[in-house]
Protein backbone atom coordinates (compact mmCIF):
# COMPACT_ATOMS: atom_id res chain seq x y z
CA UNK A 1 0.00 0.00 0.00
CA UNK A 2 3.16 2.32 0.93
CA UNK A 3 4.98 1.18 -2.00
CA UNK A 4 1.18 2.42 -3.86
CA UNK A 5 1.31 5.51 -2.53
CA UNK A 6 4.63 6.69 -3.18
CA UNK A 7 4.72 5.40 -6.55
CA UNK A 8 1.66 7.76 -7.13
CA UNK A 9 3.72 10.65 -5.40
CA UNK A 10 6.55 10.02 -7.95
CA UNK A 11 4.52 9.86 -10.89
CA UNK A 12 2.53 12.96 -10.30
CA UNK A 13 5.95 15.03 -9.41
CA UNK A 14 7.29 13.62 -12.63
CA UNK A 15 4.39 14.80 -14.76
CA UNK A 16 4.22 18.00 -12.52
CA UNK A 17 7.56 18.42 -14.15
CA UNK A 18 7.18 17.35 -17.21
CA UNK A 19 4.16 19.20 -17.84
CA UNK A 20 5.47 22.64 -16.40
CA UNK A 21 8.90 22.49 -18.28
CA UNK A 22 6.42 21.82 -21.35
CA UNK A 23 4.54 24.50 -20.55
CA UNK A 24 7.53 27.06 -20.01
CA UNK A 25 9.68 26.11 -22.98
CA UNK A 26 9.71 28.32 -25.68
CA UNK A 27 11.47 27.51 -28.58
CA UNK A 28 14.19 29.44 -29.79
CA UNK A 29 14.55 31.47 -32.84
CA UNK A 30 16.76 30.88 -35.46
CA UNK A 31 19.40 33.45 -35.17
CA UNK A 32 19.91 36.44 -38.26
CA UNK A 33 22.58 37.92 -39.57
CA UNK A 34 22.59 41.44 -38.90
CA UNK A 35 20.49 43.17 -41.29
CA UNK A 36 21.86 46.49 -43.17
CA UNK A 37 20.78 50.04 -41.92
CA UNK A 38 19.55 50.20 -45.75
CA UNK A 39 17.11 47.33 -44.47
CA UNK A 40 14.96 50.06 -43.06
CA UNK A 41 13.63 53.57 -43.90
CA UNK A 42 14.59 56.56 -42.26
CA UNK A 43 11.13 57.21 -41.24
CA UNK A 44 10.57 53.92 -39.70
CA UNK A 45 14.10 54.60 -37.68
CA UNK A 46 13.04 58.22 -37.03
CA UNK A 47 10.20 56.80 -35.11
CA UNK A 48 11.83 53.96 -33.38
CA UNK A 49 14.04 56.92 -31.96
CA UNK A 50 10.62 58.43 -30.90
CA UNK A 51 9.50 55.71 -29.08
CA UNK A 52 12.92 54.68 -27.56
CA UNK A 53 13.02 58.21 -25.97
CA UNK A 54 9.23 57.91 -24.90
CA UNK A 55 10.27 54.40 -23.13
CA UNK A 56 13.58 56.10 -21.88
CA UNK A 57 15.32 52.95 -23.02
CA UNK A 58 18.91 54.57 -22.59
CA UNK A 59 18.35 54.80 -19.36
CA UNK A 60 18.15 51.41 -18.10
CA UNK A 61 20.39 49.81 -21.26
CA UNK A 62 23.43 51.84 -20.38
CA UNK A 63 25.96 51.73 -17.39
CA UNK A 64 27.60 54.51 -15.71
CA UNK A 65 30.41 55.96 -18.13
CA UNK A 66 28.64 52.82 -20.91
CA UNK A 67 28.49 53.28 -24.85
CA UNK A 68 24.50 54.18 -25.69
CA UNK A 69 22.35 50.44 -25.13
CA UNK A 70 25.10 48.73 -24.49
CA UNK A 71 23.85 47.36 -21.27
CA UNK A 72 25.18 46.48 -17.84
CA UNK A 73 22.97 49.01 -15.96
CA UNK A 74 22.49 47.79 -12.53
CA UNK A 75 18.93 47.52 -11.55
CA UNK A 76 18.89 46.27 -7.95
CA UNK A 77 15.27 44.61 -7.20
CA UNK A 78 14.29 42.27 -3.67
CA UNK A 79 15.19 39.03 -5.39
CA UNK A 80 18.84 40.33 -6.18
CA UNK A 81 20.55 42.57 -8.75
CA UNK A 82 20.14 42.36 -12.41
CA UNK A 83 22.01 44.24 -15.20
CA UNK A 84 20.48 45.12 -18.20
CA UNK A 85 21.30 43.82 -21.29
CA UNK A 86 23.00 45.45 -24.61
CA UNK A 87 20.54 46.25 -27.16
CA UNK A 88 22.99 47.35 -29.87
CA UNK A 89 22.88 45.04 -32.70
CA UNK A 90 26.39 43.35 -31.82
CA UNK A 91 25.87 39.41 -33.37
CA UNK A 92 28.06 38.20 -30.15
CA UNK A 93 27.02 40.24 -27.12
CA UNK A 94 23.69 42.59 -28.52
CA UNK A 95 20.63 41.36 -30.68
CA UNK A 96 22.62 41.34 -33.79
CA UNK A 97 21.03 37.87 -34.33
CA UNK A 98 17.61 38.99 -33.30
CA UNK A 99 15.05 38.62 -36.33
CA UNK A 100 12.11 40.75 -35.95
CA UNK A 101 10.12 37.86 -34.82
CA UNK A 102 12.71 37.37 -31.62
CA UNK A 103 12.76 41.14 -30.88
CA UNK A 104 8.87 41.25 -30.80
CA UNK A 105 8.69 38.14 -28.66
CA UNK A 106 10.69 39.50 -26.58
CA UNK A 107 8.74 43.15 -26.52
CA UNK A 108 5.54 41.42 -26.15
CA UNK A 109 5.87 37.95 -23.96
CA UNK A 110 9.26 38.71 -22.23
CA UNK A 111 11.00 36.04 -24.09
CA UNK A 112 14.60 36.12 -25.24
CA UNK A 113 15.50 34.63 -28.79
CA UNK A 114 17.30 32.02 -27.37
CA UNK A 115 13.67 30.84 -25.47
CA UNK A 116 14.83 32.01 -22.01
CA UNK A 117 12.51 33.51 -20.34
CA UNK A 118 13.07 37.45 -18.91
CA UNK A 119 13.11 38.62 -15.59
CA UNK A 120 10.02 41.11 -15.70
CA UNK A 121 12.88 44.11 -14.67
CA UNK A 122 12.44 44.40 -18.30
CA UNK A 123 9.21 45.90 -18.55
CA UNK A 124 7.71 43.48 -21.29
CA UNK A 125 4.24 43.20 -19.19
CA UNK A 126 3.82 47.30 -20.82
CA UNK A 127 5.84 46.68 -23.87
CA UNK A 128 2.88 44.02 -24.82
CA UNK A 129 0.37 46.73 -25.62
CA UNK A 130 2.40 48.40 -28.57
CA UNK A 131 1.49 48.35 -31.91
CA UNK A 132 2.91 46.26 -34.64
CA UNK A 133 4.33 49.03 -36.56
CA UNK A 134 5.47 51.09 -32.83
CA UNK A 135 7.40 47.31 -32.45
CA UNK A 136 8.63 47.52 -36.06
CA UNK A 137 10.24 50.87 -35.52
CA UNK A 138 12.04 50.46 -32.39
CA UNK A 139 13.23 47.03 -33.88
CA UNK A 140 14.46 49.34 -36.86
CA UNK A 141 16.32 52.20 -34.27
CA UNK A 142 17.78 49.45 -32.58
CA UNK A 143 19.46 47.71 -35.34
CA UNK A 144 20.80 50.79 -36.87
CA UNK A 145 22.59 52.07 -33.78
CA UNK A 146 26.47 51.81 -33.74
CA UNK A 147 27.22 47.96 -32.07
CA UNK A 148 29.04 47.41 -29.05
CA UNK A 149 30.79 44.60 -27.81
CA UNK A 150 29.82 44.48 -24.20
CA UNK A 151 28.56 41.71 -22.37
CA UNK A 152 26.91 42.39 -18.64
CA UNK A 153 28.01 40.63 -15.98
CA UNK A 154 26.46 38.18 -13.78
CA UNK A 155 22.99 38.68 -12.25
CA UNK A 156 22.88 38.25 -8.61
CA UNK A 157 19.28 36.60 -8.75
CA UNK A 158 20.01 33.14 -6.31
CA UNK A 159 19.17 30.04 -7.02
CA UNK A 160 16.32 28.48 -7.43
CA UNK A 161 14.42 32.08 -8.76
CA UNK A 162 17.50 32.08 -11.67
CA UNK A 163 15.92 29.49 -13.06
CA UNK A 164 14.16 31.48 -16.06
CA UNK A 165 11.88 28.16 -16.53
CA UNK A 166 10.19 29.40 -13.29
CA UNK A 167 9.18 32.90 -14.42
CA UNK A 168 6.52 31.31 -16.72
CA UNK A 169 4.82 30.62 -13.78
CA UNK A 170 5.45 33.77 -13.00
CA UNK A 171 4.10 35.50 -16.02
CA UNK A 172 1.25 32.64 -15.31
CA UNK A 173 -0.01 34.38 -12.00
CA UNK A 174 0.92 38.47 -13.01
CA UNK A 175 1.30 38.97 -16.68
CA UNK A 176 -1.66 39.57 -19.30
CA UNK A 177 -0.44 39.88 -23.09
CA UNK A 178 -2.00 42.23 -25.37
CA UNK A 179 -2.55 45.33 -27.29
CA UNK A 180 -3.35 48.26 -25.85
CA UNK A 181 -7.12 48.28 -26.27
CA UNK A 182 -8.62 52.57 -27.06
CA UNK A 183 -11.35 53.17 -24.78
CA UNK A 184 -14.64 54.57 -26.82
CA UNK A 185 -15.53 56.54 -24.33
CA UNK A 186 -12.54 58.47 -24.72
CA UNK A 187 -11.43 60.89 -27.48
CA UNK A 188 -7.98 60.66 -29.51
CA UNK A 189 -5.60 62.51 -27.49
CA UNK A 190 -6.40 60.49 -23.89
CA UNK A 191 -6.10 57.62 -25.87
CA UNK A 192 -2.88 58.20 -27.38
CA UNK A 193 -1.71 59.13 -23.59
CA UNK A 194 -3.18 56.00 -21.96
CA UNK A 195 -1.30 54.14 -25.10
CA UNK A 196 1.60 55.83 -24.43
CA UNK A 197 1.96 55.83 -20.08
CA UNK A 198 0.29 52.13 -20.39
CA UNK A 199 2.74 50.78 -22.77
CA UNK A 200 5.95 52.34 -23.98
CA UNK A 201 6.58 54.68 -21.41
CA UNK A 202 5.59 51.76 -18.98
CA UNK A 203 4.91 54.38 -15.75
CA UNK A 204 3.25 51.49 -13.82
CA UNK A 205 6.49 49.84 -13.86
CA UNK A 206 7.72 52.99 -11.09
CA UNK A 207 4.29 54.54 -9.56
CA UNK A 208 2.28 50.95 -9.18
CA UNK A 209 3.20 49.05 -5.98
CA UNK A 210 3.79 45.73 -6.50
CA UNK A 211 3.20 42.58 -4.67
CA UNK A 212 5.84 40.20 -2.64
CA UNK A 213 6.76 38.26 -6.11
CA UNK A 214 6.91 41.82 -7.84
CA UNK A 215 3.88 42.00 -9.54
CA UNK A 216 2.53 45.26 -9.98
CA UNK A 217 -0.66 45.44 -8.12
CA UNK A 218 -3.81 45.65 -10.56
CA UNK A 219 -5.92 47.43 -7.77
CA UNK A 220 -4.00 49.93 -6.95
CA UNK A 221 -2.99 51.01 -10.11
CA UNK A 222 -0.46 54.17 -9.90
CA UNK A 223 -0.91 54.57 -6.24
CA UNK A 224 2.28 55.48 -5.55
CA UNK A 225 5.54 53.22 -4.75
CA UNK A 226 8.92 53.17 -3.32
CA UNK A 227 11.55 52.70 -6.00
CA UNK A 228 15.07 52.67 -4.73
CA UNK A 229 15.99 55.23 -2.44
CA UNK A 230 13.03 57.58 -3.97
CA UNK A 231 9.66 57.96 -3.89
CA UNK A 232 7.59 57.49 -7.03
CA UNK A 233 4.33 59.46 -5.52
CA UNK A 234 0.75 58.32 -6.65
CA UNK A 235 -0.80 59.90 -9.80
CA UNK A 236 -3.93 59.47 -8.35
CA UNK A 237 -6.14 61.81 -6.91
CA UNK A 238 -4.58 60.25 -3.45
CA UNK A 239 -1.46 62.81 -5.04
CA UNK A 240 -0.99 64.99 -1.67
CA UNK A 241 0.02 68.03 -3.57
CA UNK A 242 -1.42 71.21 -2.32
CA UNK A 243 -2.25 71.85 -6.03
CA UNK A 244 -3.96 69.45 -8.02
CA UNK A 245 -1.54 68.00 -10.91
CA UNK A 246 -3.75 69.51 -13.50
CA UNK A 247 -3.08 69.26 -18.02
CA UNK A 248 -1.21 72.13 -18.15
CA UNK A 249 1.32 71.48 -14.61
CA UNK A 250 1.94 67.85 -16.38
CA UNK A 251 2.78 68.95 -19.66
CA UNK A 252 4.69 71.58 -17.96
CA UNK A 253 7.04 69.07 -15.90
CA UNK A 254 7.01 66.42 -18.51
CA UNK A 255 7.82 68.76 -21.65
CA UNK A 256 10.38 71.17 -19.39
CA UNK A 257 10.98 69.57 -16.15
CA UNK A 258 9.45 71.89 -14.36
CA UNK A 259 6.18 72.62 -13.00
CA UNK A 260 6.04 76.16 -11.03
CA UNK A 261 2.93 74.72 -9.02
CA UNK A 262 5.04 71.39 -8.03
CA UNK A 263 8.81 71.40 -8.08
CA UNK A 264 11.10 69.93 -10.40
CA UNK A 265 12.22 66.69 -11.74
CA UNK A 266 14.89 64.86 -9.56
CA UNK A 267 15.89 61.51 -8.63
CA UNK A 268 15.16 59.43 -10.90
CA UNK A 269 12.32 60.98 -12.56
CA UNK A 270 14.82 63.41 -13.81
CA UNK A 271 16.44 61.33 -17.28
CA UNK A 272 12.71 60.14 -18.19
CA UNK A 273 11.78 63.60 -18.99
CA UNK A 274 15.08 65.30 -19.60
CA UNK A 275 16.39 61.85 -21.90
CA UNK A 276 13.41 60.48 -22.72
CA UNK A 277 10.08 62.28 -23.11
CA UNK A 278 12.25 65.39 -24.75
CA UNK A 279 12.23 62.92 -28.39
CA UNK A 280 8.45 62.65 -28.18
CA UNK A 281 6.74 65.57 -29.95
CA UNK A 282 5.07 68.17 -27.55
CA UNK A 283 1.45 66.41 -29.11
CA UNK A 284 2.32 63.27 -27.12
CA UNK A 285 3.70 64.56 -24.09
CA UNK A 286 0.64 66.74 -23.94
CA UNK A 287 -1.86 63.51 -24.74
CA UNK A 288 -0.23 61.38 -21.67
CA UNK A 289 -0.87 65.21 -19.53
CA UNK A 290 -4.17 64.68 -20.38
CA UNK A 291 -4.19 60.89 -19.72
CA UNK A 292 -2.95 61.54 -16.22
CA UNK A 293 -5.13 64.73 -15.77
CA UNK A 294 -8.06 62.24 -15.69
CA UNK A 295 -6.58 59.79 -13.63
CA UNK A 296 -5.56 61.80 -10.53
CA UNK A 297 -9.35 63.70 -11.03
CA UNK A 298 -7.55 66.98 -11.21
CA UNK A 299 -10.46 68.96 -12.88
CA UNK A 300 -12.73 68.01 -9.31
CA UNK A 301 -10.37 69.98 -7.72
CA UNK A 302 -9.73 73.12 -9.91
CA UNK A 303 -12.17 75.25 -8.38
CA UNK A 304 -9.42 75.01 -5.04
CA UNK A 305 -6.46 75.77 -7.10
CA UNK A 306 -5.40 79.80 -6.76
CA UNK A 307 -6.50 79.40 -3.07
CA UNK A 308 -4.52 76.61 -2.48
CA UNK A 309 -1.48 79.23 -4.12
CA UNK A 310 -2.32 81.44 -2.02
CA UNK A 311 -2.28 79.92 0.95
CA UNK A 312 1.01 78.14 -0.23
CA UNK A 313 2.67 81.12 -0.55
CA UNK A 314 1.65 82.72 2.67
CA UNK A 315 3.37 80.10 4.51
CA UNK A 316 6.58 81.61 4.26
CA UNK A 317 5.98 84.31 6.47
CA UNK A 318 6.22 81.86 9.24
CA UNK A 319 10.17 82.07 8.90
CA UNK A 320 9.98 85.59 10.30
CA UNK A 321 7.86 84.59 13.16
CA UNK A 322 9.73 81.80 14.01
CA UNK A 323 13.64 83.58 13.72
CA UNK A 324 11.97 86.24 16.08
CA UNK A 325 12.08 83.84 18.86
CA UNK A 326 15.71 82.52 17.67
CA UNK A 327 14.33 79.12 16.66
CA UNK A 328 17.30 76.92 15.43
CA UNK A 329 15.51 75.31 12.81
CA UNK A 330 14.15 78.23 11.42
CA UNK A 331 17.55 80.24 11.49
CA UNK A 332 19.01 76.97 10.14
CA UNK A 333 16.39 76.85 7.20
CA UNK A 334 16.58 80.55 6.61
CA UNK A 335 20.15 80.48 6.12
CA UNK A 336 20.68 77.40 4.30
CA UNK A 337 17.94 77.37 1.70
CA UNK A 338 15.30 80.78 1.72
CA UNK A 339 18.13 83.03 -0.22
CA UNK A 340 16.63 80.64 -3.08
CA UNK A 341 13.32 79.47 -1.56
CA UNK A 342 11.93 82.59 -1.61
CA UNK A 343 8.47 83.85 -3.44
CA UNK A 344 6.10 86.65 -3.51
CA UNK A 345 2.65 87.05 -5.14
CA UNK A 346 3.59 84.49 -7.91
CA UNK A 347 5.50 80.94 -7.27
CA UNK A 348 8.67 81.12 -9.37
CA UNK A 349 9.71 78.08 -11.20
CA UNK A 350 13.08 78.53 -10.69
CA UNK A 351 13.01 78.79 -7.38
CA UNK A 352 10.58 75.97 -6.05
CA UNK A 353 8.03 77.13 -3.63
CA UNK A 354 8.51 74.53 -0.75
CA UNK A 355 5.06 74.87 0.38
CA UNK A 356 3.84 73.91 -3.54
CA UNK A 357 6.31 71.02 -3.57
CA UNK A 358 5.38 67.83 -3.90
CA UNK A 359 8.60 66.33 -1.89
CA UNK A 360 7.31 68.24 1.19
CA UNK A 361 3.73 66.93 1.12
CA UNK A 362 4.30 62.98 0.20
CA UNK A 363 3.92 60.19 3.02
CA UNK A 364 7.56 59.74 3.12
CA UNK A 365 10.70 62.44 3.55
CA UNK A 366 13.00 60.41 1.38
CA UNK A 367 12.42 62.71 -1.77
CA UNK A 368 13.05 65.90 -0.04
CA UNK A 369 16.14 64.56 1.82
CA UNK A 370 17.50 62.71 -1.44
CA UNK A 371 17.41 66.21 -2.88
CA UNK A 372 18.88 68.10 0.16
CA UNK A 373 22.16 65.49 0.27
CA UNK A 374 22.70 65.12 -3.62
CA UNK A 375 21.20 68.23 -4.59
CA UNK A 376 20.13 68.90 -8.07
CA UNK A 377 22.70 68.97 -10.99
CA UNK A 378 22.21 71.16 -14.15
CA UNK A 379 21.29 68.74 -16.34
CA UNK A 380 18.53 67.24 -13.97
CA UNK A 381 15.79 69.54 -12.64
CA UNK A 382 15.03 73.05 -14.43
CA UNK A 383 17.96 73.16 -17.23
CA UNK A 384 20.83 74.58 -16.51
CA UNK A 385 20.03 75.51 -12.81
CA UNK A 386 21.67 74.32 -9.80
CA UNK A 387 20.49 73.05 -6.31
CA UNK A 388 24.19 72.81 -4.09
CA UNK A 389 24.65 69.22 -2.09
CA UNK A 390 24.09 69.52 1.43
CA UNK A 391 25.71 66.24 2.36
CA UNK A 392 29.00 66.94 3.01
CA UNK A 393 28.49 70.29 5.02
CA UNK A 394 24.73 69.10 6.93
CA UNK A 395 25.20 66.30 9.59
CA UNK A 396 21.93 63.89 9.60
CA UNK A 397 20.61 65.87 12.59
CA UNK A 398 20.51 69.57 10.68
CA UNK A 399 19.05 67.90 7.40
CA UNK A 400 16.51 66.06 9.98
CA UNK A 401 15.58 69.75 11.45
CA UNK A 402 15.21 71.48 8.12
CA UNK A 403 13.06 68.60 6.95
CA UNK A 404 10.86 68.69 9.90
CA UNK A 405 10.67 72.41 9.84
CA UNK A 406 9.40 72.21 6.53
CA UNK A 407 6.74 69.79 7.25
CA UNK A 408 5.47 71.86 10.49
CA UNK A 409 5.56 75.20 8.52
CA UNK A 410 5.02 74.20 4.81
CA UNK A 411 2.26 71.58 5.76
CA UNK A 412 -0.59 71.02 7.89
CA UNK A 413 0.40 67.26 7.41
CA UNK A 414 1.58 65.00 10.34
CA UNK A 415 5.60 65.16 11.17
CA UNK A 416 7.58 62.51 9.51
CA UNK A 417 8.54 60.20 12.59
CA UNK A 418 12.51 58.48 12.56
CA UNK A 419 13.79 61.46 10.67
CA UNK A 420 17.21 61.45 11.74
CA UNK A 421 17.64 57.56 11.46
CA UNK A 422 16.19 58.16 7.82
CA UNK A 423 18.43 60.61 6.60
CA UNK A 424 21.54 58.51 7.97
CA UNK A 425 19.76 55.30 5.90
CA UNK A 426 19.64 57.60 2.50
CA UNK A 427 23.22 59.10 3.29
CA UNK A 428 24.96 55.86 3.19
CA UNK A 429 22.41 54.71 0.53
CA UNK A 430 21.54 56.30 -2.20
CA UNK A 431 23.81 57.43 -4.87
CA UNK A 432 23.80 60.56 -6.72
CA UNK A 433 22.27 60.10 -10.35
CA UNK A 434 24.62 59.00 -12.86
CA UNK A 435 25.61 61.22 -16.09
CA UNK A 436 22.89 62.09 -18.20
CA UNK A 437 24.18 60.01 -21.77
CA UNK A 438 22.52 63.03 -23.18
CA UNK A 439 24.43 65.70 -22.71
CA UNK A 440 27.82 66.25 -24.02
CA UNK A 441 28.79 68.44 -21.00
CA UNK A 442 30.35 65.45 -19.28
CA UNK A 443 31.32 61.99 -19.42
CA UNK B 1 36.31 66.70 -18.29
CA UNK B 2 33.72 68.37 -16.83
CA UNK B 3 33.02 71.12 -20.00
CA UNK B 4 30.85 74.28 -18.91
CA UNK B 5 31.01 77.88 -19.42
CA UNK B 6 32.04 80.37 -17.14
CA UNK B 7 32.03 84.15 -17.75
CA UNK B 8 30.94 83.35 -21.30
CA UNK B 9 33.90 81.40 -21.70
CA UNK B 10 34.15 77.68 -22.58
CA UNK B 11 36.21 75.74 -20.26
CA UNK B 12 37.12 72.39 -19.72
CA UNK B 13 38.13 70.67 -16.30
CA UNK B 14 40.27 67.95 -15.62
CA UNK B 15 38.62 67.51 -11.92
CA UNK B 16 37.51 64.42 -10.08
CA UNK B 17 33.12 64.98 -10.04
CA UNK B 18 32.76 65.88 -6.50
CA UNK B 19 35.13 68.39 -6.16
CA UNK B 20 33.33 71.61 -5.46
CA UNK B 21 33.03 74.13 -7.49
CA UNK B 22 34.40 76.82 -5.52
CA UNK B 23 37.97 75.09 -5.66
CA UNK B 24 37.85 74.53 -9.37
CA UNK B 25 36.69 78.66 -9.55
CA UNK B 26 39.66 79.87 -7.24
CA UNK B 27 42.42 76.92 -7.76
CA UNK B 28 42.15 75.97 -11.62
CA UNK B 29 40.84 78.67 -13.26
CA UNK B 30 42.22 81.48 -11.10
CA UNK B 31 39.59 83.79 -10.78
CA UNK B 32 39.86 84.57 -7.10
CA UNK B 33 37.10 87.84 -6.69
CA UNK B 34 35.23 84.32 -5.08
CA UNK B 35 35.91 83.89 -1.60
CA UNK B 36 36.04 80.77 0.64
CA UNK B 37 33.62 81.15 4.21
CA UNK B 38 32.51 78.41 5.89
CA UNK B 39 32.77 75.53 3.19
CA UNK B 40 29.21 74.22 4.34
CA UNK B 41 26.45 76.62 2.40
CA UNK B 42 25.93 78.87 5.37
CA UNK B 43 27.42 81.95 4.90
CA UNK B 44 27.44 83.36 1.03
CA UNK B 45 30.45 84.27 0.70
CA UNK B 46 30.99 81.99 -1.97
CA UNK B 47 27.93 82.41 -4.27
CA UNK B 48 28.18 82.73 -7.62
CA UNK B 49 25.71 82.20 -10.52
CA UNK B 50 25.02 79.33 -12.58
CA UNK B 51 21.82 79.41 -14.82
CA UNK B 52 21.82 83.36 -13.85
CA UNK B 53 20.40 81.69 -10.20
CA UNK B 54 22.59 82.85 -6.93
CA UNK B 55 24.27 79.44 -5.97
CA UNK B 56 26.45 78.37 -3.25
CA UNK B 57 29.64 77.25 -5.23
CA UNK B 58 31.26 75.80 -1.73
CA UNK B 59 28.69 72.99 -2.04
CA UNK B 60 27.89 72.85 -5.57
CA UNK B 61 29.78 69.73 -6.87
CA UNK B 62 31.65 70.17 -10.57
CA UNK B 63 29.79 67.72 -12.13
CA UNK B 64 27.03 69.24 -11.38
CA UNK B 65 27.33 72.49 -13.61
CA UNK B 66 27.88 70.11 -16.50
CA UNK B 67 26.74 72.32 -19.25
CA UNK B 68 25.78 74.81 -17.42
CA UNK B 69 26.77 78.81 -17.67
CA UNK B 70 28.75 79.73 -14.61
CA UNK B 71 29.11 83.48 -13.36
CA UNK B 72 31.81 84.86 -11.02
CA UNK B 73 31.66 88.37 -9.99
CA UNK B 74 34.45 89.24 -12.38
CA UNK B 75 31.86 88.17 -15.00
CA UNK B 76 29.52 90.23 -13.79
CA UNK B 77 29.90 93.56 -16.04
CA UNK B 78 32.99 93.63 -18.61
CA UNK B 79 34.08 97.22 -16.85
CA UNK B 80 32.89 96.18 -13.18
CA UNK B 81 30.15 98.69 -13.26
CA UNK B 82 27.09 96.76 -13.08
CA UNK B 83 24.89 98.87 -11.31
CA UNK B 84 24.84 96.70 -8.05
CA UNK B 85 28.51 97.25 -7.77
CA UNK B 86 28.41 101.16 -8.61
CA UNK B 87 25.90 101.65 -5.92
CA UNK B 88 28.13 99.18 -3.56
CA UNK B 89 31.07 101.91 -4.49
CA UNK B 90 29.15 104.84 -4.21
CA UNK B 91 27.50 104.07 -0.73
CA UNK B 92 31.35 102.51 0.54
CA UNK B 93 29.54 99.48 1.37
CA UNK B 94 32.51 96.81 1.88
CA UNK B 95 34.41 97.60 5.21
CA UNK B 96 37.05 94.76 5.32
CA UNK B 97 35.31 93.13 1.89
CA UNK B 98 35.44 89.40 2.36
CA UNK B 99 32.43 88.91 1.87
CA UNK B 100 31.22 91.11 -0.69
CA UNK B 101 31.55 89.14 -3.98
CA UNK B 102 28.82 87.31 -2.33
CA UNK B 103 26.75 89.87 -1.37
CA UNK B 104 26.76 91.66 -4.90
CA UNK B 105 26.30 88.26 -6.79
CA UNK B 106 23.11 87.50 -4.10
CA UNK B 107 22.00 91.41 -4.62
CA UNK B 108 21.94 90.72 -8.37
CA UNK B 109 19.68 87.18 -8.58
CA UNK B 110 17.59 89.42 -6.53
CA UNK B 111 16.86 91.83 -8.02
CA UNK B 112 16.36 90.24 -11.11
CA UNK B 113 13.25 88.80 -9.32
CA UNK B 114 12.28 91.81 -7.60
CA UNK B 115 12.90 94.77 -9.38
CA UNK B 116 11.77 96.89 -5.94
CA UNK B 117 12.41 95.53 -3.33
CA UNK B 118 10.89 96.12 -0.11
CA UNK B 119 13.11 96.05 2.81
CA UNK B 120 11.40 92.70 3.71
CA UNK B 121 12.38 91.40 0.94
CA UNK B 122 16.09 92.04 1.37
CA UNK B 123 15.95 90.72 4.63
CA UNK B 124 14.52 87.25 3.12
CA UNK B 125 17.23 87.21 0.48
CA UNK B 126 20.29 88.35 1.95
CA UNK B 127 19.57 86.60 5.28
CA UNK B 128 21.79 83.57 3.99
CA UNK B 129 24.80 85.94 3.24
CA UNK B 130 26.77 86.69 6.31
CA UNK B 131 29.05 89.86 6.87
CA UNK B 132 30.82 89.87 10.24
CA UNK B 133 32.06 93.80 9.72
CA UNK B 134 28.10 94.65 10.45
CA UNK B 135 27.84 96.16 6.77
CA UNK B 136 24.29 95.12 6.66
CA UNK B 137 22.30 98.22 6.37
CA UNK B 138 24.36 99.96 4.08
CA UNK B 139 24.40 96.60 2.03
CA UNK B 140 20.16 97.28 2.37
CA UNK B 141 20.44 101.37 0.96
CA UNK B 142 22.73 99.99 -2.17
CA UNK B 143 20.71 97.53 -3.01
CA UNK B 144 17.86 100.39 -2.85
CA UNK B 145 19.85 102.69 -4.75
CA UNK B 146 21.26 99.90 -7.52
CA UNK B 147 17.19 99.39 -7.85
CA UNK B 148 16.81 103.08 -8.51
CA UNK B 149 19.61 103.48 -11.17
CA UNK B 150 18.20 100.42 -12.69
CA UNK B 151 14.50 101.13 -13.01
CA UNK B 152 15.37 104.64 -14.45
CA UNK B 153 17.79 102.96 -17.24
CA UNK B 154 16.98 99.58 -18.01
CA UNK B 155 20.30 97.73 -18.22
Amino acid sequence: MFRRSALIVVVVIVVGVAGFALFAHRAAIAPINPPPTSAFSPELIARGEQLAGAGYCITCHTARDGKPYSGGYAINTAFGTIYSTNITPDPETGIGTWSEAAFTRAMREGVARDGAHLFPAFPYNHFTRLTDADVRALYAYFMTREPVVARAPANTVPFPLSIRALQAGWKLLFFRAGRFQPDPKRDAEWNEGAYLAQGISHCGACHTPRNVLGGEKKHARYAGADVDTWSAPPLTAANPAPVPWDAEELMAYLRTGVSALHGTVAGPMAPVVHDGLAKLPDSDVQAIATYFSTIDEAASRAASKDAAVQKALQREQLDRVRMATYDAPARLYVSACASCHYNRGTPNPLRPDLALNSAVSLPEPANLIGVVLHGVSAREGAPGIVMPAFASGFSNRDIAQIAAYLRATRTDLPPWPHLEEKVAALRGASKPPKPSSAMSGAN
Amino acid sequence: MTRFTINGRAVSVDAPGNTPLLWVIRDELRLTGTKFGCGIGLCGVCTVHVGGRATRSCITPLNAVAGAAVTTIEGLDPLGAHPVQKAWAALQVPQCGYCQSGQIMQAVALLKDFPAPSDQDIDAVMAGNLCRCMTYVRIRAAIKQAAAAMASKPT
